[in-house]
């Protein structure tokens, strides 16, 4: 199968075998990123990429040897490599396994270790002469691949892809809790031999892309793009990949115009690019969508202050039919005519006021009563759980009151009421008031 | 590595020693900031650090032309302290975790330095290889300055300022970080306030790690800040005495990694590192404290020990 695809892929121009892989490099490290960054693993990533790295120009003297030797065709054998780098992978994940289990260093300086270590190892190799090609590794070679190399990216990608498929429930589990895997007797310890497997795979093909520091780019940012757009898995992987082929193919042809050298940075950035953009404006998570939400906060907790002091001075006057004075208002509040003025509109706006007598005097609307009414409710009956079931102090609970008035929906409100025998007045003795009762004053 | 192939005669005494003092200044600064990323767990903030600073190191370069100028370690200070406050921001105002953002931020400020240098490549003398393999061997390109009678490289004089002044530093400082590292609240109740330490140390990492850059090369920094400190961690429990071992695995390693380097003819970086790896799996093997036939060797006594007591049910 290798011989036809070669032979497919040699008559292929740059710009198409770069397209392809794209592809590869997003089947590969988007999909793995994703497992990577949710199983907080993302430096356990970056080690690997450069343990990785002495492997690969192992496999290249090894490849070099046997083609010499008559073994094999090329001196690049995609399986040689790939062979060697697997080995090289699994050793370093090894020794930070075992490095944990017999030594008190903490994962940080176990991974820094390994990933030094292993890497000077790689360079040091250089000393028996530097193979061609393994520029290509140091540096990534999007805008230089060639049939080889792209040969052995879509086979690991193509490794990669089938086996997280056919693995993607028993690799889910074990990524968001071992325990209950272990439960569900899978076979923790393989499973986990597994990722690394598969993740060294996705190293080779996105090291063959952007180079040996760049891979770290390729397995976070886009996956972590992908988990500030979306909540579900799948979803979550279907735009890791997706992410990464973006960044990929972006990259790709935006450093063609700069230099054959900048791929790799280029297509780094695109995916950081693809990252700010998500997280500013992604739908739930974004940072625009999250100021709106907690905006809609502020204006509602305000609005509801606002009404409750309303309803504190109705209620001190008795609750006169023609409502209460702008100065009162402005007294209760202790607020001056301009900053008055502008909660009033603000509670006109939400059409919880109505002005009277030349805006001098102040009527509660229906919703507004029953706004104003539902907060003070709260509030009183908070107080009175605070005195009766935690034992508060009568003169300690407002403060807390304050808070959590604003916090409490209708079921806990229902429950509130009936644990505490549906009262009539709160610790205070002020009456507690019903929302789903007419108001009080008419506003017409 | 050209230009060593290319003298290729029997490597002056004068040269070993130069390699060995540029790489020993370089590793002793980074040992004992290290040792403190070690203890706090943040080896890899360390690592995020060393990529980092690269974009300021590059920028500096391109405005004043000189590899040793102490602008270098102001543009490189600078994006070392941008990186970090890139991972809070990423970290805190979203729900991605921190090695996430670790990984998201040193691997777009690197991007932006590799895409720096790519932009200009060709007409400057930094390549992306000094980049990934350092380049302690151009020491001997650089002009000369003469004291007490002896030559030396002008790099030397700076690596020696920042290893020596990195090492004062860590001296001045050392009880705010000592007690900031293991004991944060109690840190906080003496007003060391945890921001501004660690704000702190990472200027510091910063620091040592531009000369270090230079010396071993992006990559390999990591390992100078964290092998003479995990290492050292295997042998001793008092941090004094961790501090000093680390400083002595700076100088073990940078001596072997020269004589590996000239004797086997590979980068010197990567053999100071080799070294350094060396001496830490020696001491993960028989390491006082912490090494492997220790807690062989004391798990059979306490065994011995209660053989008695079963023999006597």
């Amino acid at each position: 199968m290798n011989m036809i695809l070669g032979a497919g892929l040699s008559g292929l121009s740059g710009l198409t075998l770069a397209l392809i892989a794209s592809l590869a490099l997003g089947l590969a490290s988007g999909l793995l990123g994703t497992f990577v960054v949710l199983r907080r693993e993302s430096l356990f990533g970056d080690m690997l990429s450069h343990a990785v790295f002495p492997g690969v120009v192992a496999g290249f003297f090894l490849s070099g040897w046997l083609a010499r030797e008559g073994w094999v065709e090329n001196a690049k054998n995609p399986l040689v490599i790939l062979f060697c780098a697997l080995v090289a992978g699994v050793l370093g994940a090894m020794v930070v396994t075992v490095l944990g289990n017999s030594t008190r260093l903490k994962q940080d300086a176990r991974l820094g270790v390994v990933l030094s270590v292993f890497f000077a190892g790689g360079i040091a190799l250089f000393g028996f002469g530097e193979p061609a090609g393994v520029q290509g590794v140091l540096y990534g070679q999007m805008a230089a691949i060639d049939a080889t190399d792209l040969r052995l990216m879509l086979g690991a990608a193509a490794i990669v892809g089938v086996a997280v498929f056919l693995f993607r429930r028993p690799l889910l589990v074990v990524s968001f809790d071992e325990g209950y895997a272990h439960n569900l007797g899978y076979p923790v310890t393989w499973l986990t031999l597994m990722f690394s497997v598969l993740l060294t795979m996705a190293v080779v093909v996105a090291m063959q892309a952007v180079g040996v520091v760049l891979v770290s780019a390729m397995l976070i940012t886009p996956a972590a793009t992908a988990h500030l757009m979306t909540d579900r898995f799948p979803r979550m992987m279907v735009f890791s990949v997706l992410f990464t082929i973006l960044a990929s193919v972006g990259g790709t042809l935006l450093s063609g115009s700069i230099s054959d050298f900048a791929a790799g940075p280029v297509i780094a950035l695109c995916a950081t690019a693809l990252f700010v953009v998500a997280y500013v404006f992604a739908p739930r998570h974004g940072l625009a969508a999250r100021f709106w939400r907690d905006r809609g906060q502020r204006q509602r907790i305000q609005r509801e202050n606002v009404l409750k002091d309303i309803y504190r001075v109705l209620e001190r006057e008795g609750f006169p039919a023609e409502g209460v004075t702008v100065g009162a208002f402005e007294a209760e509040r202790r607020l001056d005519r301009e900053g008055a003025e502008r909660e009033l509109k603000m509670l006109e706006h939400a059409g919880a006021l109505i002005r009277r007598n030349g805006g001098e005097r102040l009527v509660l609307s229906e919703e507004g009563w029953r706004q104003a009414a539902r907060v003070v409710r709260n509030h009183r009956l908070w107080e009175l759980y605070l005195t009766n079931e935690a034992e508060y102090q009568a003169d300690h609970v407002h403060d807390d009151a304050e808070i959590v008035e604003h916090l409490l929906g209708e079921e806990a409100i229902q429950r509130l009421e009936a644990e505490l025998g549906f009262p009539k007045t709160d610790p205070h003795g002020s009456p507690i008031p019903q929302p789903s009762a007419p108001p009080i004053h008419t506003t017409s | 590595m050209d230009l060593l192939a290319a003298t290729d005669i029997i490597i002056p005494t004068k040269l070993l020693v130069w390699f060995g003092l540029a790489c020993f200044f370089t590793a002793l600064g980074c040992s004992q900031v290290g040792t403190f990323l070690v203890m706090r767990k943040m080896s890899l903030v360390g690592d995020a650090i060393s990529h980092s600073v690269l974009p300021g190191i590059v920028l500096a370069f391109l405005v004043v032309g000189t590899l040793d100028s102490p602008w270098l370690l102001i543009g490189a200070g600078l994006s070392g302290v941008l990186a970090t406050l890139l991972i809070e921001l990423i970290h805190y105002r979203s729900r991605i975790k921190q090695d996430a953002a670790i990984g998201i931020s040193f691997t777009s400020l690197f991007a932006l330095g590799v895409l720096l240098i790519g932009l200009k490549a060709g007409k400057v003398d930094l390549d992306p290889d000094c980049v990934i393999f350092g380049q302690v061997e151009y020491l001997q390109g650089y002009p000369r300055v003469e004291w007490w009678g002896l030559e030396f490289p002008r790099p030397l004089v700076s690596f020696a300022v920042v290893g020596v002044s990195a090492t004062v530093v860590v001296a001045v400082l050392y009880r705010i970080l000592l007690v900031s590292s293991f004991d944060p609240s109690l840190a906080a109740s003496y007003g060391y306030f945890p921001a501004v330490v660690q704000l702190v140390l990472m200027g510091l990492t910063s620091f040592v790690v531009v000369s270090a850059f230079q010396a071993v090369g992006a990559i390999l920094v990591i390992a100078l800040l964290i092998l003479p400190g995990a290492t050292a961690y295997l042998c001793a429990n008092r941090l004094p005495m961790i501090l000093l071992l680390a400083g002595v695995h700076a100088l073990l390693s940078s001596v072997g990694g020269v004589w590996l380097a000239l004797s086997l003819g590979i980068n010197t970086g990567a053999a100071v590192v080799l070294a350094g790896g060396g001496l830490f799996t020696l001491a993960w093997l028989f390491g006082p404290v912490d090494g492997v036939v220790v807690r062989l060797w004391m798990r059979r006594r306490a065994g011995e020990g209660r053989e008695p007591v079963s023999a006597c049910e």
